[in-house]
């Protein structure tokens, strides 16, 4: 879906030259949601914003659907990539559902079907139209603004989003209920998404996939159990912190630890569906207090038995999980693929 | 006492010489919205080529600021000299007069649109023309307007001097008063001035509410 090839940024100011981009290459998939992080200066946001052509790589190429940006046309490009930023950037003098419906606007849509859609989206990010429609940007808290700045990204039903630390700006409660909420709109629509943050907790939360910079450089780019779990260099870990083993714990899933299930036994005893962290594995493995058997087996979406661990393999895993360090060199057990 | 009555006597004064009196007061009001609109369609597209060609900005800004420190007289004794004597000249002065608040009002405003709505937009895919007229204007017209509304103020006064050159309005019957020391003459033209001005100002004031976009009512002057 978007595919960066050796992308390089060099900016020169006052005589300076920085390399805010150096020599990135990443691809993120169809219905993806891929979370750049780093520091701020780490070229996070540049390298986004390259991708609908607001910045001008210096070298390399960008290719979206299979074709490179340079030579798309670069209106029709933006069009088709929804934008949303960390200061809303809603237009102060169009209403909430005019602001929603701006891109539509521009690919001139009829009025009555710019409004209908309008009020679908503003009812998919949880402002209630007949509440919000007619209100002007001002009148809304930070947090309705970014709902607004969502339900505009989403207006022309682009297959590509691109959101630049959409949360930032809002204080931490409003933050976690956003951040929730992006994880069920994302269910329903499945867009491609880039998303920028430096709030590694909303990365884990989020991400797919995270790609964690630092001086314009992909330092690692890994799903978030690996990233926890096979930190790259000192970088990796000293950017995750010290909560490291909890978060590990609570973005591990059963399923990418348990061993593949014994050949010929149907599943008797306890079950735990594999989409549940380790952390939520293990509470309720604790609950079982009469189960019988050596282990449990754990289940796929669908609720079909395709892994068994016996408790000792779970605390054993469970301490590697917390501290991976210690076991450098050991491969983790693998996946059951579901 | 004496002095008092003769100043009311101005009243009298526009009531036996009606013709003449609304005669000035209608070049004094053309002069006035004329050279107002000229400057508007002179500024507004210089302001705008100004926010994209960042090398033209300081020279126009320079341009402008040359128009508004040359003293008034100056101007017209100029134009004087270049366009002869009449209303004609009195226009071109008033309205290289006129053109810097309002040039240097959309510059700023334009300038000064809040950074984040045009990268947004510029993100969403708006065209230059689109950006401009969806965006950048309605942004910078609070600013923009209060600019048209000192040009005006301050050209409802200025064009009294374009009766040193022909040019007409209430400034005839100041300079008549002045010359024959005639007070309700000198009223006459000075009072309706000073009226014209303070009812510029509050009609540009209503208008304001009507042109300026709901959402951006409560902000700029």
């Amino acid at each position: 879906m978007i595919r960066l090839e050796h992308v390089s940024k060099v900016f020169t100011s006052r005589g300076q030259v920085v390399k805010a981009v150096d020599d990135v290459s990443l691809e993120v998939g169809a219905g993806e949601l891929v979370v750049l992080i780093g520091p701020s200066g780490s070229g996070k946001t540049t390298t986004m914003r390259m991708i609908n052509r607001l910045e001008v790589p210096t070298s390399g190429r960008i290719i979206v659907d299979g074709r490179d940006v340079q030579e798309m046309d670069v209106v029709a490009l933006r069009r088709r990539i929804g934008y949303v930023i960390q200061q809303g950037g809603l237009f102060p003098h169009f209403t909430v559902a005019d602001n929603v419906a701006v891109v539509p606007r521009l690919l001139g849509w009829p009025r009555a079907k710019r409004r209908q859609r309008a009020y679908e989206l503003l009812e998919l990010v949880g402002l209630p139209p007949d509440q919000f429609a007619d209100r002007y940007p001002r009148q809304l808290s930070g947090g309705q603004q970014q709902r607004v700045g969502v339900a505009r990204a989403l207006a022309a039903d682009p297959p590509i989003v691109l959101m630049d630390e959409p949360f930032g700006a809002v204080d931490p409660i409003t933050r976690k209920q956003l951040q929730r909420e992006l994880r069920r709109i994302q269910s329903e629509v499945r867009k491609t998404i880039v998303f920028v943050t430096h709030d590694i907790g909303e990365a884990f939360l989020l991400a797919d996939r995270i790609v964690l910079m630092s001086e314009g450089r992909v330092v690692q780019d890994a799903t978030p159990a690996d990233l926890l779990r096979r930190p790259a260099d000192a970088f990796v870990t000293e950017f995750i912190g010290e909560d490291r083993g909890l978060r590990a714990l609570q973005y591990t899933r059963l399923e990418e630890l348990a061993g593949p299930a014994p050949a010929g036994q149907s599943p008797n005893g306890v079950v735990l569906p594999g989409a549940l962290s380790v952390l939520e594995a293990a509470r309720e493995v604790g609950k079982f207090e009469n189960a019988t058997g050596d282990g449990f087996w754990v289940s796929d979406d669908a609720g079909r038995p395709v892994g068994y661990l016996t408790y000792l393999q779970f605390v054993a895993l469970l301490g590697e999980t917390i501290a991976p360090e210690d076991t450098s060199g050991k491969e983790p057990a693998h996946a059951v693929s579901a | 006492m004496r002095v008092r009555g003769e100043a009311l006597d101005f009243i009298t004064y526009i009531r036996e010489n009606r013709e003449r009196f609304t005669e000035l007061l209608i070049q004094h009001l053309e002069l006035t919205v004329y050279s107002v609109l000229l400057a508007v369609l002179i500024a507004v597209p210089l302001a705008i080529l100004a926010s994209r060609v960042e090398l033209l900005a300081k020279p126009l800004t320079w341009l402008g600021a040359i128009g508004q420190t040359i003293p008034s007289l100056a101007i017209l004794a100029l134009t004087l000299g270049w366009l002869g004597i009449g209303f004609r000249p009195s226009l071109v002065a008033l309205t290289i007069r006129a053109v810097l608040p309002i040039f240097l009002n959309t510059y700023v405003g334009i300038r000064n649109a809040d950074r984040s709505v045009i990268d947004a937009a510029r993100g969403m895919g708006t065209s230059g023309a689109q950006l401009l007229f969806l965006v950048e204007l309605p942004l910078a017209s609070p600013v923009l307007f209060a600019g048209i509304q000192t040009a005006t103020v301050q050209t409802v006064g200025l064009a009294t001097l374009a009766a040193y050159i022909g040019g007409g309005g209430l400034g005839d019957l100041i300079l008549q008063g002045l010359a024959m020391v005639d007070y309700p003459i000198l009223l006459a033209g000075a009072i309706p001035v000073a009226l014209l001005a303070i009812a510029a100002e509050l009609l540009l004031g209503g208008l304001r509410r009507l042109v300026i976009p709901a959402g951006l009512q409560t902000e700029g002057r």
